[in-house]
C-alpha cells in the first residue's frame, strides 16, 4: 500500500496540467470535478496509508522516485518519507484540503475564471504535499517555492483590480525575505555537513555540533528565517491580513491550513538541529509569544470579517511557535492539527456569510443572522469555542497542552499565553456577537448548497471531536520532560482554563448585553490612537515602508538614468553609428563605386608593391 | 622603322581617347573613339596579330560602335544635350579622377619596368590561332557562345517596353 | 616585323586604361561613361595582343577574342539599360540613378 504513495502529490499535479491545458474547453461542472476529484483521490489514498501506517510499527518508510541532481557529493534524489509527523501533515493538507475544494465548487461558481481557479489550487496542494513528503531539504524547497508560487497567484486571483495584485506581490516577496533565509541555511548545512537528506543531516549534526556551538545556532537561526517568513511571523506578518483579498477558500486552505503551518511543520522536521541552538529556540517561542499577543491585539479592532480571522491566524501560529521553542514538539503539532480544523470552519463560515451577502465584509453591516443562516452560526459558535479553548473542543486540549508545556520552560511565556487566550476569547466572539445576534441590518442574497454545507458540517464534527484524533508522534520526537506535578500545578491548570472564559465573558458583557460598550472609549483620544494602532498592526507597515520602501524608492530614483546601463547602450549606440557609416557608403552613385573600385585596385598594387 | 610606325600609331591612339573623354557632343566623341579602335588595330597589325587585327576593325570598330550610333541617335544625345553637359563637364570635375588615374598608372609603370625587356614581333597567323581555338580553347568558344546568347536575350529583354512605346499610339 | 619593345606596349595599354578610367569616374553622361568603359576594355585587349606577340603563341589572341565577346554582350546589355533608364527617369544623369542608397 506505500508504493501508492508516490500518487498523493502526482494526481493533484495532474489535475493543474489538466486544468491549465484543457480547463478553458471544459465545461465548468467537468473543470470542479477534475479539481476536486484529484484532490479527493489524495485524500482517499492518504487515507489508506494513513490507516495502515498507523496500525503498524509506524516505522519510518522511505521511497526514492528518481535521482534530480548529481554533482559531486550532492546527490539529491526525488524522495518521499513517511512518518508519524508526514502523516499528520497529509491528513491535514488533503483532508482539509478535498474539504475546502468541495465548498469551493459552490462558492466560485459563478466566476469566469473557475478552472483557472481549481489549477491554482491544485497546483498548490501538489507542492504543498511534496513539502511535507520531502525526504531532502532541497526537494522540500521546491515545495517551499510552490505554495509561494501558489499563494501569489491565488491572493492575485481577481487581478482586474490591482489591489489584489499589490497584496499577492507583498505576500510573494516577503516570504521571498524568508526563502532566501531559507536557502542560506540549506547552503550552510550542506556546506558543514555534506548532505542534504534530513535524517541522515540531523544525525550528523548531532554527532559533529555540540550544543549552544555558532555554527548549529546560524543554521537554526536561518531556517527560523524561513518559517517566520513563510508562517507570517515576526517580523515578517504583515502580509497575512492584506492576503485576505484572494478569495475565502483560498484563505481557509492556504492562510489558515496548510501553507502558513509549512513553517512550523520545517522548524518541527528539523527539531535536532533547534535542540543544538538553545538561544534560536527560546527565540523561537519569543517571536511565538510576542507575536501571539501583537496579532490578538490587532484582532480586537479590525471590523473586515476576514482580517480579523486573518490576525487571529497569525496568533494561533503564534502559539504553535511558542509550542515548539518550549521543546513541546508533539503539542505543537497537535495544536497545528486542531487549528487547521477549527480555523478552516470559521473562515468556510465567514465565506458562507460574505456570500449570502453577496461581498460585504464589514461585520457592522451585518447583524442578527442568527435565524437566517443557522448553519453558519452554528459553525462560527464551534469554531469561535475551539479557537477559544473552551473546554472539551479540540481546541482546548492543544491549547492546554501548549500553555502547560510554557509554564514548564517559563512562567512570563506562560503569562503571555493566558493573556493572549484571553485576548482570543474576546474578539472571536465579539466577531460571533457582532454579526449573528442584534439587529438585522441587511436581509441574505442567497442561501448556500449543498457542497458548502456538508464541508462546514464535517468540519464542524471535526473541531469538537478532533481532540480525540491525536496521533501519537512519540517515534519522531524526543518526549517533553516531564515536569514533577506540584502544588501549583492545580493553580496553573484552573488559570488556565479560566482565562478563556473570562475573554469570553467579557466580550459578552459588552457585545451581546451591551452592559458596557465600546462607543464610550471612542471620545477619548488616547483610546482612538490605540485604535489607529492596533489597526494597522501596530504599524508595521508604515515602520517598513519608512525603512525599507522609502530609502529603496530614493536609490532608485538616483539610478534613473540608468549609469550602468549606459555601457551597453553606447555599445549599441557604436553599432548604430557603424551602419550609419558603413551605410554613408552606399550612395547609389554609379561614379562613386567606380572610384572605390579603382581605390581598391590602387591600394592593393601598393600593398604588392610595398610587400 | 616599325618602332617609328608604332610611336605615331600609339600617339594617334592616345590623342584620339583623350578627345574622347572631353567632348562635350557624345558624337563627336564616338567618332573619336572609332578612330581610337583603328589605331589600336593598327598596332596590332605591327605586333604581327594579323586576326586580332581584323577582328579590332571589324567587330569593334565596325558592330560595336554601330550600336552606339544607334542608341545615340534613338536618345537624341549629341547635338541636343550640348547645354546639359556643359553644365556637368566643369573644369574641376576632373581633378579627382585625374589624380586616381595618375596614381594608379605610376603604380602600373613600376610593375611594368620591374619585368625587364623582352622583343616582340612574332608573327601569330590566323591558322594558328584557328589550331588553337578548335584544339586546346574548344571550351573558351563554348563559352564565348553562351555569352553571346546570354547577351541576346538580355538585350532583346531589355529592349522590349522601349518598342511598344514607340508604337504609335500605344501605352506603356 | 620586329623592334617594338614589349614595354611599350605594355605601357600604351596602362596609359589607354587610365585614360579610360578617368572617363568613366568624371563623365556623368551615362553612353560616354559606356565609351569609356570600352575604352578600358580595348586596353586590356591590347596588353594580351602584346603578350601573345612576345611568346609567339596563338593564347594572347584566343584571349583577346574572349575579351572582345565580353565586350560585344556587355555593350549590348548596357545599352538596353540605358535605353530603360531614359523611358523611366527620362535623363541619361548617372548621378540622378541613386535610388538603392542607404
Amino acid at each position: 500500500m506505500f508504493n501508492l504513495l508516490v500518487w498523493v502529490p502526482i494526481i493533484p499535479l495532474l489535475g493543474f496540467l489538466l486544468l491549465v491545458f484543457y480547463g478553458g474547453r471544459l465545461a465548468k461542472g467537468r473543470g470542479a470535478l477534475i479539481g476536486v476529484g484529484s484532490v479527493g483521490i489524495s485524500a482517499l489514498l492518504v487515507a489508506l496509508i494513513g490507516f495502515e501506517f498507523l496500525q503498524g510499527s509506524m516505522a519510518p518508510y522511505r521511497l526514492t522516485l528518481a535521482s534530480w541532481i548529481v554533482s559531486g557529493e550532492l546527490s539529491i534524489p526525488f524522495g518521499f518519507y513517511l512518518d508519524a509527523l508526514s502523516v499528520t501533515m497529509l491528513f491535514v493538507v488533503t483532508g482539509v484540503g478535498f474539504l475546502i475544494h468541495l465548498y469551493a465548487a459552490e462558492f466560485m461558481e459563478e466566476d469566469a475564471g473557475y478552472a483557472r481557479f481549481f489549477a491554482y489550487m491544485n497546483l498548490f496542494v501538489a507542492a504543498m504535499l511534496v513539502l511535507v513528503l520531502a525526504d531532502n531539504l532541497m526537494l522540500l524547497y521546491l515545495g517551499w517555492e510552490g505554495v509561494g508560487l501558489g499563494s501569489y497567484l491565488l491572493i492575485g486571483f481577481w487581478y482586474q483590480n490591482p489591489d489584489n495584485g499589490y497584496a499577492a506581490r507583498k505576500a510573494f516577496v516577503m516570504t521571498r525575505v524568508g526563502d532566501t533565509a531559507l536557502a542560506l541555511g540549506m547552503f550552510l548545512l550542506f556546506t558543514e555537513l555534506h548532505t542534504l537528506d534530513i535524517q541522515s543531516l540531523l544525525g550528523r549534526a548531532q554527532s559533529q555540533w555540540s550544543p549552544g556551538s555558532l555554527l548549529p545556532i546560524v543554521a537554526a537561526a536561518l531556517l527560523l528565517g524561513g518559517a517566520v517568513g513563510k508562517s507570517a511571523q515576526l517580523p515578517l506578518q504583515t502580509w497575512l491580513p492584506d492576503a485576505m483579498a484572494g478569495p475565502t477558500p483560498v484563505s481557509a486552505l492556504i492562510h489558515a491550513a496548510t501553507m502558513v503551518t509549512a513553517g512550523v511543520y520545517l522548524i518541527a522536521r528539523t527539531h535536532a538541529l533547534f535542540e543544538l541552538a538553545p538561544p534560536v529556540q527560546y527565540t523561537v517561542a519569543g517571536i511565538g509569544s510576542i507575536t501571539l499577543l501583537m496579532a490578538g491585539c490587532s484582532a480586537l479592532v479590525q471590523t473586515d470579517i476576514k482580517r480579523i480571522l486573518a490576525y487571529s491566524t497569525i496568533s494561533q501560529i503564534g502559539y504553535m511557535f511558542l509550542a515548539l521553542g518550549v521543546g513541546a514538539w508533539s503539542a505543537a503539532i497537535f495544536h497545528l492539527l486542531t487549528h487547521a480544523f477549527f480555523k478552516a470552519l470559521l473562515f468556510l463560515a465567514a465565506g458562507a456569510v460574505i456570500f449570502s451577502f453577496h461581498h460585504e465584509h464589514d461585520i457592522f453591516r451585518m447583524g442578527g443572522l442568527r435565524k437566517a443562516m443557522p448553519l453558519a452560526f452554528w459553525s462560527f459558535m464551534i469554531g469561535s469555542a475551539a479557537l477559544t479553548a473552551l473546554p472539551f473542543t479540540s481546541g482546548y486540549y492543544s491549547k492546554h497542552e501548549i500553555l502547560l508545556a510554557a509554564y514548564a520552560a517559563s512562567p512570563l511565556l506562560w503569562v503571555a499565553g493566558c493573556l493572549g487566550a484571553l485576548i482570543t476569547g474576546i474578539y472571536s466572539f465579539r466577531l460571533v456577537f457582532v454579526v449573528f445576534f442584534g439587529k438585522p441590518a441587511q436581509e441574505i442574497d442567497k442561501t448556500i448548497g449543498g457542497r458548502m454545507r456538508i464541508p462546514l458540517l464535517l468540519l464542524s464534527v471535526l473541531a469538537l471531536c478532533g481532540g480525540l484524533l491525536k496521533i501519537p508522534l512519540e517515534s519522531v520526537f524526543p518526549a517533553l520532560s516531564e515536569q514533577n506535578p506540584g502544588h501549583s500545578d492545580a493553580l496553573v491548570s484552573i488559570i488556565t482554563l479560566a482565562a478563556p472564559i473570562l475573554g469570553v465573558t467579557i466580550a459578552v458583557l459588552f457585545y451581546l448585553a451591551g452592559t458596557y460598550s465600546a462607543a464610550n472609549f471612542v471620545n477619548l483620544q488616547w483610546a482612538r490612537r490605540i485604535n489607529r494602532l492596533l489597526l494597522t498592526g501596530w504599524g508595521l507597515d508604515a515602520t517598513y515602508h519608512f525603512v525599507l520602501i522609502r530609502p529603496f524608492k530614493i536609490l532608485a530614483a538616483l539610478n534613473k538614468d540608468d549609469e550602468v546601463d549606459k555601457l551597453y547602450l553606447g555599445i549599441a549606440g557604436l553599432s548604430l553609428q557603424l551602419h550609419r557609416a558603413a551605410s554613408a557608403t552606399q550612395t547609389g552613385r554609379i561614379r562613386w563605386y567606380a572610384s572605390s573600385m579603382a581605390w581598391g585596385a590602387v591600394v592593393v598594387l601598393a600593398i604588392g608593391l610595398l610587400s | 622603322m616599325s618602332l617609328i610606325l608604332f610611336y605615331i600609331t600609339s600617339a594617334v591612339a592616345v590623342f584620339a581617347t583623350v578627345m574622347m573623354v572631353t567632348r562635350l557632343n557624345a558624337v563627336h566623341g564616338l567618332l573619336y573613339l572609332i578612330l581610337s579602335l583603328l589605331a589600336v588595330g593598327m598596332i596590332f597589325f605591327l605586333l604581327g596579330a594579323y586576326f586580332a587585327a581584323v577582328l579590332e576593325v571589324i567587330i569593334y570598330a565596325g558592330a560595336i560602335m554601330v550600336l552606339f550610333v544607334f542608341v545615340i541617335m534613338m536618345l537624341n544625345q549629341g547635338h541636343k544635350t550640348l547645354a546639359q553637359e556643359r553644365a556637368w563637364l566643369k573644369p574641376g570635375i576632373w581633378i579627382g579622377p585625374s589624380l586616381l588615374a595618375l596614381i594608379l598608372f605610376a603604380e602600373m609603370l613600376v610593375i611594368i619596368a620591374h619585368g625587364g625587356s623582352a622583343e616582340t614581333g612574332h608573327v601569330v597567323s590566323a591558322s594558328q590561332v584557328g589550331m588553337a581555338l578548335y584544339g586546346p580553347y574548344l571550351i573558351a568558344v563554348e563559352l564565348a557562345s553562351i555569352l553571346l546568347l546570354a547577351g541576346l536575350v538580355g538585350a532583346y529583354h531589355l529592349g522590349k517596353p522601349i518598342l511598344k512605346m514607340t508604337r504609335p499610339g500605344g501605352e506603356p | 616585323m620586329s623592334g617594338v619593345p614589349a614595354e611599350m606596349g605594355l605601357m600604351l595599354s596602362a596609359l589607354l586604361f587610365v585614360l579610360g578610367l578617368i572617363g568613366v569616374l568624371a563623365r556623368r553622361n551615362l553612353i560616354m561613361i559606356l565609351m569609356s568603359l570600352e575604352v578600358m576594355l580595348n586596353a586590356t585587349g591590347l596588353a594580351f595582343i602584346v603578350a601573345g606577340s612576345k611568346w609567339g603563341q596563338a593564347d594572347g589572341q584566343v584571349l583577346f577574342l574572349l575579351v572582345l565577346t565580353l565586350a560585344a554582350a556587355e555593350v549590348g546589355i548596357g545599352l538596353g539599360l540605358a535605353l530603360q533608364i531614359f523611358h523611366r527617369f527620362k535623363t541619361l544623369d548617372a548621378d540622378s540613378i541613386n535610388q538603392m542608397q542607404g
